[in-house]
């Protein structure tokens, strides 16, 4: 399974949706190699209604894979069935090839998937610092906190500070941050740009390329066309709960001018 | 002037009493969700065990000081791991209804046990009599059961803000769902923080023991009272829960010396008028309301 290369996975959503709303094609430019995270067949529900249908992603260590689609096209669904927040699914997720199926949040957060949800999720009744503490140390390659207060220096001015009197940006910068000092090789971010001025998405930007260059998987929830075309390598965009079309990001820049109509901004 | 001081103090140590049950009940609101109905039948039972100590097996006051909130830690895993567990996952009404018939039966039990008559418990040897202060004389026990709440309470809140575990229980407080998600098994923190939580129940009825008449039925007003406490200070909030204890405890003091009649009415007509200005108590953050 986990030398499954990104045509495959392609392939397999086209024949999924091709009868639907388009055709998904395998990217160009995109490698073969490990898979850290593969989603195969994955459906999911609230109560009767279904959300996700027979979803197939993956994202290899080092790549940062977004998920575009207009609000409610199930993005977030996707990001918290991986964390092991919503349960009422089917398929399979793996990671490094074992599946997810029996574990916990907990513990899936213990394999190395870091949580960066849309809301931010930083706390108020922890300081800065204590927000960054909070998540164990699961891998070797965890940034020291040093590190993070070297690489976000706000953080440190004002680390006892209540995190939640931190702005905007500051509380995403937090909010990641406190994954990387985790140690997560798997980090889901979720519309890490929303509602942030253009220098902070900026700043965002050269963070996670920073985190890709480590060998760090990214799968990221955006609706920022823009944004999305600066820092990720494909693209799966998102309709109705299904794969439409996966696409590299070359082809996704050449057609951004029709995928933003298509995404009504 | 002289009597202000002696209701004030009646006051604080009654206030504490409130305030160390009303911690028990935030901390396990806050991790569990569970409003623990049978609070007040816990500070019963800590109340009731330190008269069968001394009465039965004449063991006194200090042993039964460290010995009850164990056996009351021990109650409370035991009441969690068998019963409350199995409710966590439906409406919190549930545990509501569940820890409300476990107050009725404890109370029966007790009263079957040990009729309805009160136990008696004896002010502790070297906490007897007064000490004067100036022209102010005040009861020695008063003034200790006072000092010990405030000591537990320091404790209790240093152990939430500088510790490791502390810092777990705030999180999964907080919003126990995004504390999963960051690698915290916050299941596994469940049973200690509702056992610790009963024995703080536990504990503020051997404080009370010595002042109060030990019956079965001595935590029902109990109860109410605490949830007062906890709708002024702000539920899920253990700041709020400490405050609005001592607070009540001294307008139910400062009631029963100056208006007796309205003595029980007055701490309501508090929580009203906290409710009106702060929705969500003294405490209490916004968005919980």
């Amino acid at each position: 399974m986990s030398d499954d290369n990104a045509g495959t996975t392609g392939t397999t959503a086209g024949t999924t949706t091709g009868t639907t709303t388009g055709t998904a094609t395998a990217p160009a430019g995109t490698t073969a190699g490990p898979r850290m995270l593969e989603v195969a067949g994955l459906s999911a529900w609230y109560g009767e209604a279904r959300v996700l249908t027979d979803v197939s992603i993956d994202v290899a260590p080092g790549e940062v894979v977004t998920l575009v689609g207009r609000n409610g096209a199930g993005k977030t669904t996707l990001l918290r069935s991986v964390m092991g927040l919503h349960r009422q699914t089917e398929g399979t997720i793996t990671l490094d090839g074992s599946d997810l199926a029996k574990r916990s949040a907990d513990a899936r957060a213990r394999a190395g998937i870091g949580w960066v949800p849309d809301d931010r999720g930083i706390y108020s009744s922890l300081t800065v610092a204590e927000n960054l503490l909070l998540p164990p140390v699961v891998h070797p390659d965890a940034w020291s906190l040093e590190k993070v207060y070297e690489f976000f220096p706000v953080l440190h001015e004002r680390r006892d500070f209540p995190g939640t009197k931190l702005s905007g940006g500051e509380q995403q910068m937090l909010a990641m941050a406190r994954v990387l000092r985790m140690g997560s090789r798997l980090l889901l971010l979720d519309e890490p740009s929303e509602g942030l001025a253009p220098v902070i998405v900026q700043r965002i930007g050269e963070i996670v390329r920073e985190i890709k260059g480590q060998g760090v998987g990214v799968l990221l929830v955006e609706q920022n066309v823009k944004f999305a075309s600066t820092v990720a390598d494909r693209h799966y965009l998102l309709a109705q709960g299904k794969v439409v079309e996966h696409l590299g990001n070359e082809e996704f820049r050449a057609r951004e001018g029709e995928l933003l109509t298509y995404l009504g901004m | 002037m002289s009597e202000f001081i002696q209701y004030t103090l009646q006051g604080l140590a009654a206030g504490g009493f409130y305030a160390l049950s009303a911690l028990g009940l935030a901390v396990i609101f806050g991790v569990l969700g569970v409003v623990n109905f049978s609070h007040g039948a816990c500070y019963m039972l800590g109340a009731v065990i330190s008269a069968v100590l001394l009465g039965e097996l004449h063991v006194g006051f200090w042993v039964a000081l460290v010995v009850v909130p164990i056996l009351m830690f021990g109650f409370g895993v035991l009441m969690e791991r068998l019963l409350v567990r199995w409710l966590l996952a439906l409406d919190p009404l549930y545990n509501f209804l569940l820890t409300f018939g476990l107050t009725l039966i404890l109370v029966e039990a007790v009263k079957q046990r040990y009729g309805v008559s009160g136990l008696p418990y004896e002010v502790p040897a070297g906490l007897t009599g007064q000490v004067s202060i100036g022209s102010v004389n005040l009861s020695t026990y008063a003034i200790f059961a006072c000092l010990f709440s405030v000591v537990v309470c320091v404790a209790v809140g240093l152990l939430l803000t500088k510790t490791r575990i502390g810092m777990i229980v705030r999180a999964s407080t907080e919003a126990p769902e995004r504390t999963r998600a960051l690698g915290i098994n916050v299941g596994r923190w469940v049973t200690p923080v509702f056992g610790f939580g009963i024995a703080l129940a536990g504990l503020a009825g051997v404080l009370a023991a010595p002042t109060r008449a030990i019956t079965a039925e001595m935590g029902s007003n109990f109860i109410i009272i605490l949830f007062a406490v906890v709708v002024i200070g702000g539920l899920g909030s253990i700041l709020g829960a400490v405050v609005a204890g001592f607070l009540v405890g001294l307008v139910e003091a400062y009631g029963i010396a100056y208006a007796p009649t309205y003595a029980q009415i007055v701490i309501f007509v508090l929580m009203a008028l906290v409710v009106l200005v702060r929705p969500s108590g003294l405490f209490g953050r916004e968005e919980v309301a």
